[in-house]
């Protein structure tokens, strides 16, 4: 177990190295210039601008810039935003708790909802819960989320007058709950499905005909049979989406003015804050690649066949 | 939107871990050669399923709009001309059927209705793009990589845990801003450049399920070399979950597409729905209309695609049902 | 002036992002239906302000929303009135003979907010700091007609001085400017908020000061939380005129219009800018009269590219028939929902010096006229035009609107050429890469017609990106710099403005114009015409 950890966290160097190096690189490709850009439509002051980018090494060539970045993380030293002069690091943590709110919020809702629907129709496999169910879920794939958030804010707000438009306070748990509703939906049909098909194909498992024929009451069965061996796919699922539910609120936070990660990102990309949108990816790739572990040995404990040596 | 895309990542991933390696292709394998097998079997059960029907109607529909979009307007209409003075932001007469006024005017005194007709093309076609593109890319890098295994394995691994770490949407955002017109075939790119990841991952488990196989093994033994173990004996086995994925995500890349469009940096000079939601967000007090049939039509089409992907999985995999 | 507050487009871009619809029409005073109501004289209101992007230095704050705190907490030597002519604010004077050398007098009993006498001194140092290139201020470059200059801002190397020649501290209250050439304006640009004086503290720790500014303003800075709120209260010690009818001010920060719009609904927000596009058609049945539209000394235009084939030599006939084949009065009743205003010259109308009628009928819409011209001047080159702009400006919807107007009028070809954002799309214009038109704007850096002009078609000028180039133009803006006095300095210059519809260095469109709203809880709600609330003269009704 504890081997296999280590060999987890070692893989991950290379990969976060990658996945930090494309993206800065990605950055530095785009055209567009950010303290060029702090004199905005006219023309401007070549040796301040010179001056400006010296300061933040900006002048340097690529390869060191990127080196000085990533020496600067294990200190937590994540730049310095150009315009606002500001940590970086600073910026996201205002940010972060926001996101990860909505997150858990959709996270909630996803689990709650498209489990208890993956459940009902999976026992009813075939019937017409079940294919309403399929049609609900479909439904909810196709809309996509940007239409689903207007759609929702023209009938909740406007038509029923049951919430504000948009969000009004970011920390609010209760205004934050219609755009983690949008959020969620599409994770929610997912999970539903997959929670339907994985019930439905353990429902003829031999395990379950001998449980059967032992006499175990009905209850019993389900609860820890069918639902232990059933949540496997599921965990999985979940377990990749918190990444996706985050990058998915650059949409959602947009729509419905949610001051998280997603507006921000969506802002320093538009204004070539090349530090902050790489800040804000290297954070959530280590969340992709922590909750990616963590759901590996999650495994161990829903299946005891699996075991990391 | 390519939270549709980076879903079907996901569920993949989801299904893959947790039978690991053997993925949803279990089926395809035992019966080589006989030509009455997994696809004739397939082919029987699409014919007589309801949800794939309806979506081949559609699709193929779709494929007619798109290609030509005149056909069903009466009348010759320009998407790009309007007229303020006549028709700014006029209702849907609804009774009108096909005409320019059917479905009402924009903001800019256009037809919505010829605008959602020549709309269509674009979309259709950088999901089918992408989906080509994707497929013979992430085929190909799943194909050597399960293969071969070893250290190629690890290296490749490494490579589509890089991209697929990579947030979807971000990462399209920042190759299309590099791009000052973004066509069809650019947008189309920039959507395969992060979305091959999935079908490589599909592609290496099918393989190395199909590699263990008694046939393979035949093959090797009488002395068969490598491409043609690899393309004769093994792709064609490994393929059938491929194409599932692919025709799956194709829903999902029109999605990114019209997502991409929305936050202006999709298509540049086309029709495109994603487009004309982002600016029928703005009447979404006053003239719902503008936002609606963009909106719809972009659905139906997505959703058609994904019914008919789920009918084929279905069909291929019918352990799934 | 150069640059300017240019960068306040990003911000006001995403204001203007707007774009949408209903009648207009609203003076510019709105009281609140009960005014009858008694009025808190410590009542504090709120405007929705975006978050600064800068640190709050005076000389850094160069986007709209830093400059909006800017201006609270610091006055100037001088201020404008509504028809943009200057009013003495923390100076007594300021005066010159030659237009090269100016002596300003301060005002008697001014202090900072933490108490400090405003001095000759406050003045100099400050301007002295901002100018140095090693302080990285970005308006460092509006101390460039002083003399010195360069000493404290070389083009390469380190600054050779801490003090520009040009400045002199003469007596407690009294210093001189020199410049390096006369200009018969200079006290305009006085009122930009580079030239605020500073506290001695502030040297000494200039990152706190950005954080947390102490100025000579009517408004005292409290504290601000970031993306959240800026708070001031009214400076107990203000001597200006301007003395504050409240007892202060909050700035909200909202990343989305609507949800500002909705806050004033609910009367969590006092006064809203810039009503977003959705709300704009149904302002007037949500707010009635507390919904009103005003001038703001801005402009839209859209700039060939002098430097293309296109329109290298071109014929400016070709250039006025285009003009006259966009039909500004319907885009902007429908597509810009009355945000705007057909332009009727190249200057702002509240601008010293803007003058009625000068462009004939060049800015109206005449499709045959426009035909005839275009056929006069050969056509334009390839039938086809681009006009560039940035996706994430809200610019898409006006520029398919003209290009529609273009194409119905003459049969000429015309697309927009996006660019996903601000900077790309500036990235192209630096770069000469602009393949035919651009969307081209100004708002006022000080408002006078010299600002509109000079500064933006001067073959030299670092506003003109077009490359348009013009003997004749250079040649009567250059009489206007060398007049005697200001009088002369306009006339000057509006005989250029005429001669310039005969070459079109730009086609103008249309004029700014601010949508803004307020709650009940306030009345007494003015803008002026850079689009800003007075703050001072709002009044907080009791509750």
């Amino acid at each position: 177990m504890g081997r296999y950890v280590a060999r987890r966290l070692l893989q991950m160097i290379p990969v976060f190295i990658g996945t930090t190096l494309l993206i800065f690189l990605m950055m530095y490709a785009l055209p567009g210039d950010p303290v060029r850009a702090l004199y905005g439509e006219q023309s401007v002051d070549v040796s301040q601008i010179a001056a400006i980018k010296a300061e933040y090494g900006l002048d340097k060539p690529l390869w060191q810039q990127y080196i000085n970045y990533l020496t600067g993380l294990p200190q937590g030293d994540f730049g310095t935003q150009i315009a606002s002069r500001r940590p970086v690091a600073e910026v996201i943590g205002e940010a972060f708790p926001v996101t990860i709110r909505l997150t858990i919020l959709a996270f909630v809702f996803t689990v709650l909802v498209g489990v208890s629907m993956g459940i009902v129709s999976g026992m009813r496999a075939g019937r017409k819960t079940d294919t309403s169910v399929l049609v609900i879920t479909l439904a909810l794939i196709s809309v996509p989320s940007f239409v689903l958030g207007f759609l929702f804010q023209w009938l909740f707000a406007m038509q029923f007058g049951w919430v504000t438009p948009t969000v009004q306070d970011s920390m609010n748990v209760g205004q934050l709950l219609l755009p983690a509703i949008v959020l969620a939906s599409l994770s929610l049909a997912y999970v539903a499905r997959l929670t339907r098909t994985s019930i439905a194909e353990n429902l003829r498992a031999d395990y379950m005909r001998t449980a059967v024929a032992k006499g175990l009451p009905r209850r019993r069965i389900i609860s820890m049979h069918l639902m232990r061996n059933s949540m496997i796919p599921v965990v999985t699922f979940l377990g990749i989406d918190i990444g996706s539910l985050m990058t998915g609120a650059i949409i959602t936070e947009g729509i419905f003015n949610v001051q998280g990660i997603g507006n921000l990102v969506y802002l320093a990309l538009s204004r070539r804050e090349g530090a902050t949108v790489v800040g804000i990816v290297t954070v959530m790739v280590l969340i992709y690649l922590f909750v990616n572990l963590l759901v590996d040995l999650l495994y161990a404990v829903l299946d005891p066949r699996i075991r990391y040596v | 939107m390519s939270e549709l895309t980076s879903k079907t990542d996901t569920v993949v991933a989801a299904q893959a871990a947790t039978t690991p390696d053997a993925v949803l292709a279990t089926d395809a394998g035992p019966a080589p050669g006989k030509p009455r097998s997994l696809w004739s079997d397939a082919w029987y059960d699409l014919r007589h399923n309801w949800m794939f029907l309806l979506s081949t109607f559609l699709i193929l529909l779709l494929l007619l709009i798109a290609a030509v979009p005149d056909l069903f307007i009466s009348g010759s209409v320009s998407p790009r001309d309007g007229d303020l003075t006549a028709h700014y932001l006029q209702s849907p007469q609804m009774s009108h059927l096909f005409s320019a006024e059917w479905f009402g005017y924009d903001h800019q005194g256009r037809s919505i209705y010829a605008r959602v007709l020549h709309g269509t093309r674009a979309s259709i076609l950088v999901g089918v793009m992408v989906t080509l593109v994707v497929s013979l890319v992430g085929g190909l890098v799943g194909l050597i990589s399960g293969y071969f295994g070893g250290w190629v394995d690890s290296v490749v691994s490494r490579v589509t845990d890089v991209f697929f770490g990579i947030p979807f949407l971000l990462g399209a955002m920042v190759v299309l801003n590099t791009f000052a017109e973004r066509s069809v075939p650019v947008v189309a790119l920039a959507l395969a450049v992060l979305g091959w990841t999935s079908i490589a991952r599909v592609m290496r488990g099918s393989v190395i399920t199909v590699k263990q196989a008694d046939y393979v093994t035949a093959a090797r033994a009488l002395g068969a070399g490598t491409g043609r173990i690899l393309f004769k004996h093994i792709l064609p086995n490994a393929v059938a979950p491929v194409i599932v994925v692919a025709t799956i995500a194709l829903g999902g890349y029109i999605t990114a597409e019209a997502t991409l469009s929305f936050l202006g940096i999709g298509l540049t000079e086309a029709i495109s729905w994603g487009q004309d939601i982002s600016s029928g967000k703005d009447y979404l007090r006053t003239a719902q209309y503008v936002l609606f049939f963009p909106a719809a039509m972009l659905s139906v089409t997505v959703l058609a695609f994904l019914m008919f992907g789920d009918a084929v999985r279905n069909a291929l995999d019918p352990k799934s049902r | 002036m150069r640059g300017a507050k240019s960068a306040k487009w990003v911000a006001m871009a995403a204001v203007v992002a707007l774009g949408a619809t209903a009648c207009g029409g609203g003076s510019g005073d709105g009281d609140s239906g009960d005014s009858k109501a008694a009025v808190d004289p410590k009542g504090i209101f709120s405007v929705d302000v975006g978050e600064p992007q800068n640190p709050l230095q005076p000389a850094n704050a160069k986007e709209s929303n830093g400059s909006k705190v800017i201006k609270a907490v610091f006055s100037q030597l001088v201020d404008f009135d509504e028809k943009g002519e200057v009013v003495m604010e923390n100076a007594e004077s300021v005066e010159t003979e030659d237009s090269k050398l100016w002596t300003v007098k301060l005002k008697d009993g001014w202090t900072f907010h933490n108490g400090e006498a405003v001095t000759a001194k406050s003045y100099v140092d400050s301007w002295n700091w901002s100018a140095n290139i090693k302080n990285n201020q970005t308006n460092s470059y509006w101390f460039s007609d002083i003399k010195g200059f360069e000493d404290v801002h070389p083009e390469k190397g380190d600054p050779k001085s801490d003090t520009m020649s040009g400045l002199k501290v003469v007596d407690e209250k009294t210093f001189t400017i020199e410049l390096s050439s006369p200009i018969p304006y200079f006290q305009y640009k006085l009122g930009y908020d580079v030239w605020s004086p500073l506290p001695s503290g502030f040297f000494k720790d200039p990152e706190a000061y950005g954080e947390k500014p102490v100025g000579n303003g009517a408004y005292e800075f409290v504290k601000w939380e970031h993306k959240k709120q800026i708070e001031l209260k009214t400076y107990a010690d203000y001597k200006g005129e301007d003395k504050p009818k409240n007892g202060g001010v909050i700035f909200k920060n909202y990343t989305t219009v609507e949800a500002g719009y909705q806050d004033l609904l609910s009367n969590n927000l006092d006064i809203i800018r810039q009503i977003g596009p959705k709300d704009l058609p149904k302002r007037k049945t949500d707010l009635g009269e507390r919904a009103v539209d005003q001038d703001y000394n801005a402009i839209q235009s859209i700039v060939p590219a002098f430097y293309t084939k296109q329109w290298k030599d071109i014929d400016p006939k070709v250039l006025q028939g285009l003009s006259m084949a966009i039909d500004r009065d319907t885009i902007t009743k429908t597509v810009l929902n009355n945000t705007r205003e057909p332009a009727t010259s190249f200057v702002a109308k509240g601008v010293a010096g803007f003058q009625e009628g000068v462009a004939g009928d060049i800015l109206t819409y005449d499709a045959a006229k426009a035909k005839k011209l275009i056929e006069e001047g050969g056509g334009v080159p390839g039938n086809k035009i681009f006009i560039q702009f940035n996706a994430d400006g809200g610019h898409k919807e006006w520029v398919e609107a003209v290009c529609n107007s273009i194409r119905k009028a003459t049969g000429v070809d015309c697309a927009g050429d996006s660019k996903p954002d601000f900077q790309t799309d500036l990235d192209a214009r630096d770069a000469k890469e602009v393949k035919s038109m651009y969307r081209g704007g100004w708002v006022q850096d000080y408002p006078l017609n010299v600002n509109f002009l000079r500064d933006l078609y001067g073959s030299k000028a670092d506003g003109n990106t077009s490359g348009f180039a013009d003997k004749e133009i250079d040649g009567l803006f250059k009489k206007g710099d060398n007049a005697a006095d200001l009088d002369g300095a306009i006339k000057a210059y509006q005989e250029a403005e005429k001669a310039m519809f005969e070459k079109m260095p730009a086609i103008p469109l249309w004029y700014y114009k601010t949508n803004f709203g307020y709650s009940t809880n306030v009345k007494n709600v003015k803008f002026n015409t850079e689009g800003d609330p007075i703050l001072h003269d709002i009044e907080v009704l009791k509750k």
